[in-house]
């Protein structure tokens, strides 16, 4: 997407539960050779093996916000070590920020709309979570962490696939398409992905929501290619309906899609939107959307976590181009009916 | 847009009366050390600049993340985990160390030589005599000060702020307000105490009975705070206009407006007062500063807007020198003698 020109300096937020492969990630982003160099904001010192004097330890504090907004939380720390690190802007091309394995990524998030210093000079560029193929379907069940960090991920590791058969590893994937079926999902062995799926993403990557209709996803990228490639002539597990992917629902986490070629009218859109939020943020963990507003030559995009909204015109329309308005959600017993009589309520 | 110097020529200027001086890296903080400016820079240096040429003073290995002066010297806390001090003459000398080699979040000294610092939720204090203390706070400092008499430190940090009497072995009182307080300051007087937040909004405390105070109706977090001559007024940053809180009265602001002095469509982000008179310099985004009397607000054009953000401004003790730098790297002082 490299439509939008920013200097403000991009960051990607690293989650996982523990033990899944999030350090290993790391120090692969750290050692290899790329011709970059990032800060990095550990959780823990000393797991990190690579000398970098940008390696800045953080202690995960979440301050509530005085805006009568109960889910609305800050990363306090990282808002002084942004502060911080700008000192030395030019002395590194992006950030990472790893989070423990407990960590819910909400704050982390929150932290880039909400305070007006960052947001000014740092910008979320894509929440990579990385999840052990192994234990995940346990931890989906057991650990509340690790589904809201699934359900926050732009970019997901599958991560130790050695480790389980074909048919576990379906039954994950599934499991964690339940929840997001819009994340840039990854099959990878010692988090071994190449850096540019992971790094440099771009503003969550809201142009593929546009590209995705969750209910024909594939198993996840590389795999989409390998199946055009040997053609339909061959039998292997990849049959027909869906390429073998399992369908769940999560009994308590889902995903929203809402779609429109119509343009909308701003001037319903946002009073329908704040209100949605004001009410329903608790349960909405994300949304995202690309929308097209009637007389309005710009594509808007759009961005929220819980109660926070953050949205901008991001580039004209190219001629050609579809001016379709697409709205995701996820999160927690969404009111669907709801939702859906909303948005269309908000047609021009 | 309401007319200011900016927009109208006539307006008075002292803008001939700038000594440029080329800090070359971003500036984050200036004090005056007598009729020398002490720039301190982003990263590393200091550059100190008075009738002769400029000098790069090397004090950290890294960013330089905080900054604080009693007149005497200037005393920075860098992200090498060092807290250094530094004369007019360029003397340096190395207060602390952190073990850990931990960020210096935040330094403050006081009129008695005492050098207070934090990093992360340790604050500590080295008194000019006598031995190094520290404290653990519940969560990261947001900032300190030391009361204007005394050795009492106030500890900025979440929910509230913390008044440490370093010398003695009673646990720090707490003033308590929900939320997460950032750079604090002591009236001049030493009756109340007032946070900048993280909300844009200032918290205050009347110290003798501990009543709240509320300042709000700002647009940005507000990162500069200065006391007019006296205490009469609290500057400050975060709006598109000059805020001046009332401290004259007993109750403080309690109750009161604020004057709202020299409004644009810029937002204010620093601001300094006159050392005797009822004048603040005003720093905008966009480079502008404005001499503003309080009174009034009438406005002298200081240095013209050029995109460049101001960064730090501050008037020597005597009142004649105005020195300031911005984000981009230039720096400047008036002498308005």
């Amino acid at each position: 997407m490299p439509e939008t020109t920013s200097d403000k300096v991009p960051v990607t937020v690293l989650t996982g539960y523990l033990g899944a492969g999030k350090t290993t990630l790391l120090n692969r982003i750290l050692s290899e050779p790329h011709g970059k160099k990032y800060a990095v904001i550990v959780n823990e010192f000393g797991e990190i093996g690579i000398d970098n004097d940008l390696v800045v330890g953080a202690d995960e504090e979440v301050f509530e916000m005085n805006n009568g907004c109960v889910c609305c939380t800050v990363r306090g720390d990282l808002i002084r070590i942004i502060d911080g690190l700008m000192r030395r802007k030019g002395r590194f091309d992006a950030i990472i920020v790893e989070t423990t394995g407990l960590a819910d990524p909400a704050p982390v998030a929150q932290t880039f709309f909400v305070d007006d210093a960052v947001g000014q000079k740092a910008k979320l560029d894509a929440v990579v979570t990385v999840a052990d193929a192994k234990w995940l379907s346990d931890r989906l069940k057991d650990a509340p962490e690790a589904k809201n960090q699934i359900a926050f991920a732009d970019v997901i590791l599958l991560n130790k696939t050695d480790l389980v058969s074909d048919d576990e590893l379906r039954e994950v994937e599934a499991r964690i398409r339940a929840i997001n079926p819009y994340a840039k999902l990854h099959r990878t062995q010692r988090s071994n992905v190449p850096l540019d799926a992971v790094l440099g993403r771009n503003a969550f990557d809201l142009d593929r929501i546009l590209d995705i209709e969750p209910e024909f996803l594939e198993t996840g990228d590389g795999h989409d290619h390998e199946h055009h490639d040997h053609g339909h002539g061959h039998d292997h597990d990849h049959d027909h309906h869906h390429g073998g992917l399992k369908h769940y629902h999560d009994e308590d986490m889902q995903s929203l899609s809402l779609r429109t070629d119509k343009p909308l009218s701003p001037d319903k859109f946002f009073p329908w939107m704040q209100k949605l939020v004001a009410e329903d943020g608790p349960r909405i963990l994300r949304c995202k959307g690309i929308l097209s507003f009637k007389d309005d030559p710009d594509r808007f995009v759009l961005q929220g976590v819980h109660m926070i909204l953050d949205g901008d015109h991001q580039r004209p329309w190219k001629p050609g181009e579809a001016r379709e308005s697409r709205l995701v959600f996820i999160g927690r017993e969404l009111p669907e009916e709801k939702i859906r009589q909303g948005f269309e309520s908000c047609v021009a | 847009m309401p007319d200011t110097a900016a927009d109208i020529p006539s307006v008075p200027s002292v803008v001939e009366c700038t000594r440029p001086i080329a800090a070359g890296a971003p500036v984050v903080a200036v004090h005056m050390l007598g009729n020398e400016a002490v720039f301190v820079l982003g990263e590393e240096a200091l550059l100190i600049a008075g009738k002769a040429e400029p000098r790069r003073v090397a004090v950290h290995g890294g960013g330089i993340l905080c900054a604080a002066s009693d007149g005497r010297r200037v005393v920075t806390g860098g992200d090498d985990g060092k807290v250094v001090a530094a004369t007019a003459t360029g003397e340096t000398a190395v207060i602390a160390a952190d073990a850990k080699r931990r960020w210096i979040d935040h330094v403050a000294v006081s009129g008695d030589g005492a050098v207070a610092w934090s990093a992360g939720r340790q604050a500590f204090v080295k008194p000019a005599k006598g031995e190094e203390r520290t404290q653990e706070f519940p969560s990261s400092v947001g900032g300190l000060a030391f009361a204007p008499k005394g050795f009492r430190l106030a500890v900025a940090h979440y929910n509230g702020v913390s008044l440490w009497f370093a010398n003695a072995a009673a646990k720090p009182e707490v003033l308590e307000w929900k939320g997460s307080h950032l750079a604090v300051t002591f009236s001049p007087d030493g009756r109340f105490i007032v946070t900048a937040m993280q909300e844009p909004t200032l918290h205050g405390w009347r110290l003798a009975d501990g009543r709240n105070m509320r300042m709000s109706g700002y647009n940005a977090k507000v990162r500069s705070l200065s006391w007019s001559a006296g205490g009469k007024w609290l500057a400050t940053s975060g709006s598109t206009q000059l805020i001046l809180w009332p401290f004259q009265g007993k109750d403080g602001p309690m109750g009161k407006q604020p004057e709202l002095l020299a409004p644009r469509d810029k937002r204010v982000v620093a601001v300094a007062c006159h050392p005797a008179q009822d004048v603040v310099a005003v720093g905008y985004e966009d480079g502008l500063i404005l001499l503003v009397r309080i009174g009034d607000g009438a406005e002298i054009l200081a240095r013209k807007p050029d995109g460049d953000a101001v960064a730090a401004i501050a008037w020597s003790a005597s009142g004649a020198l105005l020195a300031f730098g911005t984000e981009g790297g230039e720096a400047g002082i008036l002498d308005l003698a």
